[in-house]
Order: structure tokens, then sequence, then C-alpha cells
């Protein structure tokens, strides 16, 4: 993330999803991997570059590191990794998480719902009122993202001022297409 | 139980340590937002590696299949990528609006601008 131009980090993220989602197809989730690809690779990557099209296209250069921050994360980071001793240990299929109620839902779903997709059975069908309240946050986040950007910025308004005059911003765009 | 058992949570514990590091200490907005990504992405790795089993299939049914791996946590983080989403989409959207109102999405030039109001 050393990248200062933002397009190529844009790309690079949209390469790391599609990583995370070869990932997800190995770890046995296929509904997982095609979402994130198509979520994380695509819309993302699209609303960065959309994004792109009206701010600065390239980062403003930062000093050195930043030791504070860096500190709290390595920090952070090692009480982590201490934690991870105890925990269960990967792939086992008597870990807590294999032996609780997932059994349950792959013994009854095909009985209860009829789908043979166990992931679409749990989402649509045992958890609907709750994929109802993701489809409200997604309708929220459509009318917030609407709300913001319908508004016209006045030149009045106080506290708004430009920091570029219009006419650098407009010649910067023909740059961009050029 | 060795050692390499533990790599799946090394490996998000350092995605994770990247994202939290591009979120606090990177002034651009649209990095903030590609950082807050990332640390989401480490969580779901999180999850889904929870969920799998060494010889497990893809949860859904089909003749000669026994093992399964855990569909419960593949549920969940398919309702988080879709929220996670709509939280880039606002944050943008946010930015989009402050680079309208002041002409920039750095923290540092904001940061100047409001100095400058208090002299």
């Amino acid at each position: 993330m050393r990248v200062r131009d933002l397009f190529a980090a844009g790309m690079l993220f949209a390469i790391y999803s599609l990583v995370s989602a070869g990932l997800f197809t190995v770890l046995d989730a296929g509904d997982v991997a095609l979402t994130e690809a198509a979520v994380g690779a695509g819309l993302s990557t699209i609303l960065v570059l959309a994004v792109l099209t009206l701010a600065r296209r390239y980062e403003h250069p930062v000093g050195s590191h930043n030791w504070l921050a860096l500190s709290v994360v390595l920090v952070t980071g090692a009480l982590l990794v201490y934690a991870t001793l105890d925990l269960p240990e990967f792939g086992a299929a008597d870990n807590p998480a294999q032996v609780h109620v997932g059994p349950f839902y792959i013994e009854n779903s095909y009985r209860d719902m009829g789908v043979p997709n166990m992931v679409a059975a749990v989402l649509a069908s045992y958890r609907s009122i709750d994929t109802m309240g993701e489809a409200f946050v997604i309708f929220a986040a459509a009318l917030a993202v609407f709300a913001l950007l319908s508004v016209r910025p006045r030149r009045d308004m106080p506290g708004v001022r430009r920091r570029h005059p219009p006419r650098s911003a407009a010649s910067k765009g023909e740059e961009d297409e050029a | 139980m060795t050692l390499l058992s533990f790599f799946n949570y090394w490996v998000v514990i350092i995605l994770m340590m990247v994202g939290f590091y591009c979120v606090i200490a990177r002034g651009n907005m649209v990095k903030k937002i590609m950082g807050l990504n990332l640390f989401q992405t480490s969580v779901f790795i999180l999850f889904v590696s929870a969920g799998k089993i060494v010889g497990g299939s893809t949860p859904i049914l089909r003749d000669g299949v026994e093992v399964y791996s855990n569909p419960l946590p593949h549920v969940i983080v398919l309702t988080a990528i879709v929220v996670g989403v709509a939280i880039t989409a606002v944050g943008l959207a946010l930015a989009v609006r402050i680079q309208e109102a002041y002409g920039t999405i750095e923290d540092d030039h904001l940061r100047d601008d409001f100095d400058e109001e208090d002299d």
C-alpha cells in the first residue's frame, strides 16, 4: 500500500480480491468465492474508479512512516498471534465450530427446504428475516449515497472553499482522458 | 498438532495488520476505505477457514460425498460481503462530497485548512 497512484492501488485491490476468491474456493466456500469475485473484484473496483474520476488520481506524498500507528498495529498483531495458540487446529473435524449446530443443518436442510445447496437454504430459508434486514441495510446505504451525491455544492456555503480553482480541475480532467 | 496448523490465523493477522495500518496511518480517504476492505477480507478468511474440514467438500448435497465443510460461516460471510460493499459505497460517497466541498480528500490538507481558519 505504498502505491501513490490510486488507480494502480484500485487495480491491485481487484487482483487481491480475485486471489482471495480463489482462496475461498480452496476452502470449500464456492458461494462466498462467487460473491467475492463479483462484489469485491467487480463492484468495489468500479466504485473506486468512479470516485477517482471525480477526485485526484494521485495521493499526496506522505513523509516517513507513522511510527505511532505502526507500533499500535504491531502490538495488536503480537497480542493476536499470542491468542492464536489457544485456538483450535485448522481443518480438524472435531473442532468446536464443527460439532455444535453445523451438523444439524447439514443433515436437515434438504429435508426441510428441498434445496441441495446448504448455503442457499440457510441464507434464504432459515435466516430469511436476517437476509431481509440485509436488504434494508443496502437500501439505507443506497439512500445515503443518493442523499450525499444529490446535493449541489453551493459556493457561498460557509466553510466551503475550493482548494484548487475549478479551471485547473477541468484541465486535469482533460489530461486524464488523453 | 504442529505449528503449521495455526498458519491460517497468522495469514489473517498479517492481512488485518496491513489493513489496520492503512486505516489509521494513511491520510487519503480512498486509501483508508481500501484498508477497511482489507481488514474485512481478513475477517472473512478467518470465518471461512474456521469452517473448513480437511478432506471435506463444498456444502452442496450430492451422492458419494460424506464430509461437508460447515456451511454456517459461509452464510454469515456472504451477508458480511454485501454489507461491506454497502459500507464502501457510503464511504466513497462521503469522500466525493468532501472533495466537492473542500477540493481535497487528504486529511492533512483539511487539517491545514481548519488551522488557517483558527488563526
